[in-house]
């Protein structure tokens, strides 16, 4: 096992490396430099600001330079928000993306595999379709359609929540944008536990332990739940993926100060490191919890293990 | 019944395809005819109608924006840029796709192992900010916009047609062909691409919602389509800041997004299916 999770971590690290050298490269390769929109500058000024931010060194040098400070955790300073580094910039509104994510995460997995695993035992019910068409809806909808439809219908027009987030206190101003971000992916969960659930029920394991004269609670609990999970834990790397591109519409919709709208801001006004640096950090979170991901299906899962 | 014939038959009879084809024919016919019947301009500004409700009289059925403009014409016009975006982006992800499988499962042994692990790497990369990135650094064209969603896309294209690519070169008659000395090229060209055209059209039909998806994501940011020009996701981003006094911007062109999105997913859903059950029989 140990082996196992040692040689997923290895593999991680080429992935990582190609990151940062596309994303370095694309931000480099761009015509002219990033202080080109500003006034004309007298020449020496200009190459003050060059050599302050090191754009006259070879290209080599420079991404040396920004790699070994990405090892150490330092993404270099924003061209936009002159006193403060990128880094520094994701510490603070990092936290407050990832409490909407996971709450968002939370959500669509409890009631995506709950409404999935209710359709497959009643399967072809009316509840059952009507479950399929909603989760069909649900993953055709994309989410900067349902944030600003929630807007309109539970803020606009109802008035029972509030549509921003500055000047609004309390749990209340979570609602709209976790239920937004969780709608698509508690679709989505729904519709994969439905199949992978029938799959597993009409298994023979799951018929002898009927046949033993386990009740339908039991043989789900005990039995069913498990290999039916297999596909759900699967689908969390591309679900985190959804959630953190989400994240930058939802925060963008009701105006939440967090990472994606930092994102946002910066690539609409060509703030290249801290655009270079956000892709970065989303990156390497999105490879390392697919990392995560891959163990924990090996530790379900022993099969996977002996490949 | 060959299997080729086989295949339309059962296409014919599976009513999602029809109805979700259907209507996505009928969008696409109404989305080029209604400009050119409509007397008004996706261009013109109307200072003296901004912000009408929709309404019969004067033919603006859809209403007008903030600039007075004619929201059917826009809508429709978005509705032909998502879709000419969706589809030249779908076939640039085609070529590369189809390209590399094949070339990938022709070779097979180390060749096909390098290159698809090359795929299996860059598939746990989240293109979507690498786009955004692109769109940042570069002047916003639509060609970049192309290219990008283009780019991003062709993995899943690649890795099922070297999978089917594997199976088919060791079938007999392409073993049969290349006994009789006809050249790789001529057997990829004669006996591989033909039989790979099943598969590759169920898996663009499922390739074209996520470029519609993409495209409208990135509008919607206001990094893609640039005004004048419009897309559905850049009159969702208009539409979101007059929602409330003018809800039908809104309400309009996202639901024209989502209908046409559905259509696509309804739509390949079936022809996968359609596809599946002739291959496994």
């Amino acid at each position: 096992m140990l082996r196992y999770a040692l040689l997923r971590l290895l593999g991680a690290i080429p992935t990582l490396l190609l990151v940062i050298v596309l994303a370095f490269l694309m931000v480099h390769a761009a015509p002219g430099g990033p202080f080109d929109a500003e006034r004309t500058l007298p020449p020496e000024i200009e190459a003050n600001i060059a050599r302050a931010y090191h754009l006259d060194e070879p290209l080599p040098a420079q991404f040396v330079r920004y790699l070994s400070g990405v090892l150490k955790g330092d993404l270099g300073p924003s061209y936009r928000y002159r006193d403060h580094t990128v880094s520094d910039l994701i510490a603070n509104a990092f936290p407050l993306s990832l409490k909407l994510g996971g709450m968002a995460m939370l959500l669509a997995l409890f009631i995506g595999i709950a409404a999935g695993s209710f359709a497959a035992l009643r399967r072809n019910s009316a509840i059952d379709r009507l479950t399929m068409v909603v989760s069909m809806t649900g993953i055709s909808v994309p989410v900067f359609v349902i944030a600003p439809l929630m807007v309109l219908l539970f803020a606009v027009k109802l008035r029972w929540l509030p549509a921003g987030w500055s000047g609004n206190e309390g749990v209340a101003r979570f609602v709209l944008p976790v239920i937004s971000l969780a709608l698509p992916q508690i679709a989505y969960i729904a519709k994969l536990t439905r199949a992978s659930m029938i799959d597993v029920l009409s298994s023979n394991f799951v018929r002898t332990a009927r046949g033993q004269g386990l009740g339908a609670y039991a043989v789900i609990r005990y039995h069913a739940l498990k290999p039916a999970m297999l596909p759900i834990l699967s689908y969390m790397g591309p679900a985190i993926a959804a959630i953190l591109t989400g994240s930058v519409v939802v925060e963008e919709v009701f105006g939440i100060p967090g990472l994606g709208q930092f994102f946002v801001r910066g690539a609409l006004n060509r703030d290249y490191t801290l655009v270079l640096g956000i892709v970065i950090f989303y990156a390497t979170l999105i490879v390392l919890l697919n990392l995560v991901v891959d163990i924990l299906y090996g530790v379900i899962d022993p099969r996977i293990r002996q490949r | 019944m060959s299997a080729r014939t086989r295949f339309w038959a059962s296409l014919r009879s599976s009513r999602t395809a029809a109805v979700s084809g259907g209507a996505l024919a009928v969008i696409a016919l109404i989305a080029i005819i209604g400009p050119l019947i409509s007397p008004h301009d996706y261009l013109q500004t109307d200072f003296s109608k901004i912000l009408h409700a929709p309404s019969i009289a004067n033919m603006q059925i859809f209403g007008t924006d903030d600039l007075g403009r004619d929201l059917f014409v826009r809508t429709m016009r978005g509705a032909q840029v998502t879709i000419l975006v969706a589809v030249v982006a779908s076939v640039v992800s085609l070529l590369i796709g189809v390209l590399y499988g094949m070339v990938a499962g022709f070779i097979g042994g180390r060749v096909d192992a390098v290159m698809m692990r090359l795929v299996d790497t860059l598939y746990a990369l989240p293109f979507i900010f690498f786009v955004i990135l692109l769109m940042v650094v570069f002047e916003r064209s639509l060609l970049l916009i192309f290219v990008a969603i283009g780019a991003v896309n062709w993995l899943d294209m690649a890795r099922i047609v070297r999978g089917q690519t594997l199976s088919l070169r060791e079938r007999e008659f392409v073993q049969a062909a290349r006994l009789t000395g006809v050249s790789p090229l001529r057997i990829i060209i004669r006996h591989i691409a033909p039989n790979l055209l099943g598969v590759v059209i169920v898996y663009v039909t499922l390739t074209i919602p996520q470029a519609i998806l993409l495209e409208s994501f990135l509008s919607f940011l206001g990094l893609g389509i640039q005004e004048p020009q419009t897309s559905l996701g850049a009159l969702v981003d208009a539409g979101v800041n007059q929602m409330e006094g003018a809800s039908w911007m809104l309400l309009i062109p996202a639901a024209l997004l989502a209908l046409i999105l559905m259509c696509f997913n309804f739509l390949g859903d079936a022809l996968r299916d359609v596809f599946d059950s002739r291959r496994f029989r």
